[in-house]
């Protein structure tokens, strides 16, 4: 196995007994770009040469004894995170040439614990989207089939770890965009309880949704991650003040006397055979694995769409408003313009693109004067009863089982002209946003035709080690085939 | 009809952003879409339900009032795409 393909904890062991250093993998992950950046097409910048001299300093660090979590282990990063003098465009044509005066805050956790970043991924824009097609920069294809979306909006961390072109990546999920991507490139993605990792630096979309994740090879690896990244911020206003358990602690405890909920009513019609089949032979493994499995109902979950579709664009178009061509990025006929408003109403349509603008545009819609109560508050107050659904079934079972997508990856362009066909992309992962809950998708089979395919976990609030706890199990026990993408 | 061009207009103007008559057509047709796909959530029953905002309950973060560190004057300005001395350039706005 080639190092680019080998996991964090697997290059932590060969970096420690000397086998391999720092400078061999970086160096084999570029190789690896070299040979097929050209058609995945995940990353918008690459970091190359400040990634070679990182790797020196590591290896240093390595013969001096000085080893942290992650020292010399190849890391990507989603272009929503800001980094310190590196630019950040976040996918759009408005942040083409930002250049952010500091890092965020997860960037600098791992910069700590000694991570080489590789490049910053590919993206829809703004995170608005769910197949990475919406980007200024181009699209992201999937390693597994080129003619098809690697997912979104996270579609470029997704694939950039699928294809071997990084060892994890990290993404950002608004409703869904870790989760779903995850699924569909064969990889493990975790979206942590709302306020257990810092978005401090993380570009915002919809606030109260937004959280940070890894995407990792496998779940000991998501647990190491999670480890660098999860944790109190103080200059994060709803980052939480608790206590960080240590996540490999739960990678081998098993799930023996678990019980695990079956939410009916995500089983619905529309959701692909193939999909359905994966599920139910997860549901096997997990009973064969000592776990409990019974029905459970989340009655409000056929909602959660359009509650999310009301939150999130309203949240955007509030967050997006910052982009007027006066502090920073794109600024339209420079000089030429007569007038204020005439600027930023060029500057802004010049700019974002179509999913954006038809974002912003609800999101102004459903919080303007006259409407505000019909929309936006009707979609707050059924908010807290999705979040209500979710209290009372873990009252009743440890973990909830769910499939991460509806479907497997599908075909470029085939939703780009129907919003509300691709909203539905994000069905199954939307809920745990608006509950504010975590959420993991591990790998757990391909389709006939070679496609992989994901199943979710969600827990309570601050549970994630229940999460890695159950996807460990399912992992050791489902054994699901090791297969990489022919590229 | 939940949404027509006018509104479509109005609504672009509160946002700061301008369209072709082309765009406006099909924005219209879209929004009016998704809007009324939203009608379903009249169906759910919200009597005495707070509404929600934040998925945790959120305090006040306050620290101690002391002076940090913060951006110079230069790195403040570096991303404008047109400064004049220490300060961001705009169109003129009072005459």
């Amino acid at each position: 196995m080639e190092l680019n393909q080998t996991t964090i904890h697997e290059l932590q062991e060969k970096i420690r007994t000397g086998e391999t250093t720092s400078v061999e993998i970086v160096q084999a992950v570029f190789n690896r770009i070299d040979a097929v950046e050209g058609v995945v097409h995940a990353y918008i910048a690459l970091m190359r040469d400040s990634a070679l001299e990182e790797a020196k300093r590591a290896d240093l660090n390595i013969r001096e004894g000085k080893i942290r979590a992650l020292t010399g282990i190849p890391v990507a990063l989603k272009d929503i995170f800001c980094t310190r003098g590196f630019r950040t465009t976040c996918g759009s044509r408005i942040l083409y040439n930002y250049v952010p005066p500091y890092d965020a805050t997860v960037v600098e956790k791992l910069r700590e614990s000694g991570a080489v970043f590789v490049g910053k991924t590919n993206m829809d824009e703004f995170a608005m989207g769910s197949s990475t097609e919406t980007s200024f920069f181009g699209i992201t294809r999937n390693p597994w089939d080129l003619e098809r979306i690697p997912g979104g909006s996270s579609g470029g961390s997704a694939a950039a770890v699928a294809a071997d072109e990084c060892i994890a990546s990290l993404g950002s999920d608004t409703g869904g965009s870790i989760r779903q991507p995850a699924a569909l490139c064969g990889v493990v993605g975790m979206k942590p309880t709302y306020g257990r990792v810092s978005r401090f630096g993380l570009i915002a979309f919809a606030s109260s949704l937004d959280q940070i994740g890894p995407f990792t090879r496998d779940v000991e690896d998501c647990a190491i991650m999670m480890n660098v990244i999860a944790g109190y911020d103080p200059k994060e206003s709803t980052s939480v003040p608790i206590e960080v358990p240590d996540y490999r602690e739960y990678l081998s405890r098993g799930i023996e006397g678990w019980t695990v909920g079956i939410p009916k009513e995500y089983f619905i019609e529309g959701i692909d055979p193939e999909v359905l089949t994966a599920v139910q032979n997860t549901i096997k493994v997990i009973e064969e694995s000592g776990g409990r499995c019974i029905e459970i109902s989340l009655p409000h979950t056929e909602y959660c769409l359009a509650v999310y579709y009301i939150v999130a664009p309203a949240e955007a178009s509030s967050n997006l408003a910052r982009y007027d061509g006066v502090k920073y990025g794109f600024r339209s006929g420079a000089g030429n313009v007569q007038d204020l408003l005439t600027m930023y109403k060029k500057t802004r349509s010049e700019s974002f693109g179509a999913e954006v603008k038809r974002r912003i545009m609800l999101g102004t819609y459903v919080l303007s004067s006259g409407y505000y109560d019909a929309y936006y508050k009707k979609a707050s107050k059924v908010r807290a009863l999705i979040k209500r659904d979710f209290d009372e079934a873990f009252k009743l079972c440890d973990v909830i089982v769910t499939p991460a997508s509806p479907t497997p990856a599908f075909k470029i362009g085939e939703k780009t002209d129907d919003p509300l066909q691709m909203y539905l992309s994000d069905i199954f992962t939307i809920s745990a946003n608006l509950a504010g809950i975590p959420g993991i998708s591990v790998p757990c089979g391909f389709t006939r035709s070679g496609l992989p395919l994901g199943v979710q976990f969600l827990s309570g609030p601050f549970e994630e080690g229940k999460l890695i706890q159950i996807a460990a199990a399912y992992e050791k026990n489902a054994k699901i085939e090791r297969r990489r993408p022919n590229l | 009809m939940k949404i027509d061009k006018r509104e479509v207009e109005y609504v672009a103007h509160l946002a700061r952003l301008d369209f072709s008559e082309e765009e406006k057509e099909r924005f219209t047709s879209q929004l009016d879409n998704i809007l009324m796909y939203m009608d379903k959530l009249n169906q759910v029953d919200t009597s005495g339900v707070e509404p929600m905002s934040h998925a945790i309950t959120l305090v006040n973060a306050f620290r101690d009032d002391k002076v940090g560190e913060s951006l110079t004057h230069g790195l403040s300005l570096a991303n404008a795409p047109e400064a004049r001395g220490d300060c961001f350039s705009v169109p003129k706005v009072i005459e």
